[in-house]
């Protein structure tokens, strides 16, 4: 119940994340649009749920709660768990605005 | 604007503190600068790293307070005391130090004119820091889009950027609200409670198919104004938000 609590009070936007993001992605990917692959639902990176960013990242499904992207850091050593998602669509150019 | 165009990985990079302001008693402005500093879109925020002499590493996320320009930025700041990054930010940090950060970064929690209205901006604590970004690039250029900003304090003496926003609020697009929720001046005849569904249908008015909201604070403020917001008819979608943690309010 105590952790239920601490999660609720410290979970964060995917947006937070999006720094350290960067680190993976050729670019800024908060606002890329991920499909979760627990319910369906297409949300923008930005808008998931962000939680553990001290250790990398988890960007929960703000509809269902799914795991939908799993960052974690070892050292320089960076790992992506994306089993949680069906796509990640993504702008590559810079010509966004 | 400039902040989109970085192609590729975005780096660390080197900033120095021109100068630091004193908002309340708890929170402060860093006033930043870098040549290599491409300027930002209002509501976006920069990672700050501090690495100590053994190599240990510690990292947060700042939101940026100013309007965006190449070369400089603001950064205002909870020296809340318990924290790792904060308390070194307030207290050690002195002008002429450099201060390494990654940013701008998030395309998710931005406003430019292009974007719409009417604005509701509504703000907890230090929270207020991204919206402020957005209030003052809508005056630097000159927008008439109607924005309302509903601010959360704790006392009169807490609100932070008070007599800025005075100012701005005196344009009658702009209309400033405050609440304060653990003391009031004598003769305070605002709100003296927290944000509520009800707070948020008066400030807001006649619903119009525009308009976009913005939720900036801690995370269970933001939680229950964006709930709300919902409840009192604005698309999700149109609800954007912004979470703090436990702390900033």
């Amino acid at each position: 119940m105590g952790e239920f609590e601490d999660e609720e009070t410290t979970r964060l936007d995917g947006n937070a994340a999006a720094g350290v993001l960067t680190q993976v992605f050729c670019g800024e990917p908060s606002g890329a649009l991920i499909v979760c692959a627990g319910c369906g639902a297409t949300s923008a990176v930005g808008a998931l749920m962000a939680y553990g960013l001290e250790l990398g990242a988890i960007l929960r499904c703000p509809h269902c709660d799914t795991a939908v992207l799993r960052l974690g850091a070892a050292g320089a050593t960076m790992w992506l768990d994306l089993r949680g998602a069906v796509s990640l669509r993504m702008r590559v150019s810079d010509s966004a605005s | 604007m400039a902040g989109t165009a970085i192609p590729g990985r975005l780096g660390w990079q080197l900033t120095r503190l021109v100068e630091k302001q004193i908002e309340t008693p708890r929170v402060m402005t860093l006033r930043l600068e870098s040549e290599a500093w491409p300027g930002h879109l209002p509501g976006q925020h920069v990672d700050i790293r501090l690495t100590a002499e053994d190599g240990y590493q510690a990292q947060r996320s700042y939101s940026i307070a100013s309007a965006p320009a190449a070369g400089r930025l603001d950064l205002t700041i909870e020296g809340l005391a318990d924290g790792e990054v904060s308390p070194y930010l307030s207290e050690v940090l002195r002008p002429g130090d450099h201060l390494e950060l990654r940013g701008p970064i998030g395309g998710y929690f931005t406003w430019t004119e292009a974007n719409g209205g009417p604005l509701l901006l509504v703000g907890g604590g230090s929270g207020v820091a991204p919206l402020m970004s957005m209030l003052r690039y809508r005056e630097a250029i000159g927008s008439d889009i109607p924005a309302t900003l509903l601010y959360s304090s704790r006392s009169w003496d807490e609100i932070i950027f008070r007599e800025e926003l005075e100012r701005l609020s005196a344009d009658p697009a702009i209309s400033v609200i405050h609440t304060l929720t653990r003391s009031h001046p004598d003769g305070w005849n605002g709100y003296t409670r927290r944000i509520d569904a009800a707070m948020l249908a008066e400030a807001t008015g006649e619903p119009e198919s525009g308009r976009l909201a913005y939720v900036c604070g801690p995370t269970q403020l933001v939680e229950n104004v964006a709930s709300a917001l919902v409840s009192i008819g604005y698309p999700p979608a149109r609800v954007k938000t912004e979470r703090f943690g436990p702390t900033g309010g």
